[in-house]
């Protein structure tokens, strides 16, 4: 008894220094759940308003949200669909995140789509790409990614929708084409997706969204 | 008394720096030294973990029985990267969007047990303090040195993404060559991390072996370092 009376001391004081540590995470957590909540949010509706400007819309973008699951075609796990609306009327569809397949693993894509099947924006959200080479796809280092704005599943036709260099309308970057590749792969997906559920995405019955395609 | 902090002040800034001469905490080092401000994100961040452990693990030092005392350690050096993590989180969300996962990974900078078991345990609280701070802004000076470097010749910029750390208005800090500048990829790989260290450890012994030429009686702490 008297031999273990250390190791219990011991233990004790290292509980005690567990308790004090997980107090003090838990105090900070305390105090900044609030705000990084905040900065999430704000982030994310920066994100949304970039690709759907405010003034096209009335509703909440980041309150009208669904989630689908399209491994197949989306290739995340879960995506969400932020619904942007203008009255009744449904305005843009924003898919995030949209993961494909680039050179050195995968790379997370937010799509905006509007009512009437054009791109209203394509963003980068995460990547791997080589640095100075495949990392051209984010806005901050080229106008690469505004390429696809206005585009749609007709315009350019489907065999257009590749980079040139595999006789396509999008431009491949000098040393790598694996990346731009992956992203017209990716997006054309989501517009195939789109065009495929478009109804369903809005929370829109069949009819009224036949009537609701200008 | 002044003297001695003098000379840990020194230590940890030049003579025991731990990034050129201890050779630890690489991992965040070579890997997040692309940008100077990233650099410069995690450096701080670094300093304050370091400043935080060294003091507390100075005011427990004489409590904590010497068989738990690494877990202890462990344990007060994960709670404050952690509570650095969510303020950062909080009061810097796009800095700590850029440094990721590297922030948690300061607690397996080495130089920070390093430092709590060598230093911080077996002396006083100022000095550990004086000892922590030091550390950490030697730390720091590797860090900016070597992300400024990579950024200037990886792609002809200086304080990129200052705006990340310092808000909107340290937007026109970006400072460049001039546009057209093409851009050296292997900087910013990980092997220019690796070549621009291996240059910063040459210079400083180069600095050192002068000083000492200069001064003969000084002690040979210049010596270049064996791994």
């Amino acid at each position: 008894m008297r031999r273990s009376l250390p190791v219990i001391v011991s233990g004790l004081l290292l509980g005690l220094f567990g308790v004090l540590g997980a107090g003090l995470v838990g105090l900070s957590h305390q105090g900044t759940a609030e705000r990084i909540a905040r900065n999430e949010r704000e982030a994310l509706l920066e994100q949304l308003e970039r690709l759907v400007p405010a003034d096209q819309i009335d509703n909440d973008m980041l309150g009208d949200v669904i989630e689908v699951s399209a491994p197949g075609a989306l290739g995340a796990a879960t995506t969400r669909v932020y619904r942007g609306r203008r009255g009744s009327q449904p305005v843009a569809a924003v898919l995030s995140p949209v993961v494909t397949q680039g050179y050195s693993g995968p790379i997370q894509l937010i799509v905006a789509v509007r009512a009437d099947g054009r791109l209203s924006g394509v963003r980068v959200l995460g990547h791997r790409e080589t640095p100075g080479l495949g990392d051209k796809i984010e806005i901050e280092r080229s106008d690469w990614i505004l390429g696809f704005t206005g585009k749609s599943l007709l315009d350019p036709p489907a065999s257009g929708w590749r980079v040139r260099r595999d006789g396509g309308a999008f431009d491949q970057f000098t040393g790598a084409t694996v990346t731009p590749r992956a992203v017209v792969r990716g997006v054309r997906a989501s517009l195939e997706y789109f065009a495929d559920h478009r109804s369903h995405l809005f929370g829109i019955e069949q009819a009224q969204g036949e009537n609701g395609n200008d | 008394m002044t003297d001695g902090y003098r000379k840990i002040a020194l230590d940890g800034l030049w003579h025991n720096n731990q990034a050129l001469v201890a050779l630890l905490g690489l991992c965040p080092l070579l890997a997040v030294s692309n940008t100077l401000i990233n650099g410069l994100g995690l450096g701080l961040a670094t300093t304050m973990v370091l400043t935080l452990s060294n003091a507390s693990v100075s005011i427990i030092r004489n409590w904590v029985r010497p068989e738990i005392r690494l877990p202890v350690f462990v344990l007060i050096i994960a709670s404050f990267v952690t509570t650095v993590e969510l303020v950062m989180n909080a009061y810097f969300h796009g800095l700590y969007k850029v440094l990721g996962i590297f922030i948690p990974l300061i607690v397996t900078n080495c130089a920070i047990i390093g430092r709590a078991e060598a230093f911080a345990s077996r002396n006083s609280l100022p000095r550990a303090l004086v000892d922590g701070l030091s550390i950490g802004i030697g730390f720091t000076l590797a860090l900016v040195v070597l992300g400024g470097s990579r950024e200037l010749i990886g792609q002809g910029t200086l304080f990129d993404g200052a705006h990340l750390m310092f808000g909107e208005a340290a937007r026109d800090w970006r400072w460049s060559i001039n546009d057209e500048y093409p851009g050296i990829l292997l900087a910013i790989l990980p092997p220019g991390a690796f070549m621009g260290l291996g240059i910063m450890i040459a210079l400083k012994n180069i600095i050192d072996r002068r000083l000492s030429r200069q001064k003969p009686a000084a002690a040979p702490r210049g010596e270049p370092v064996t791994i």
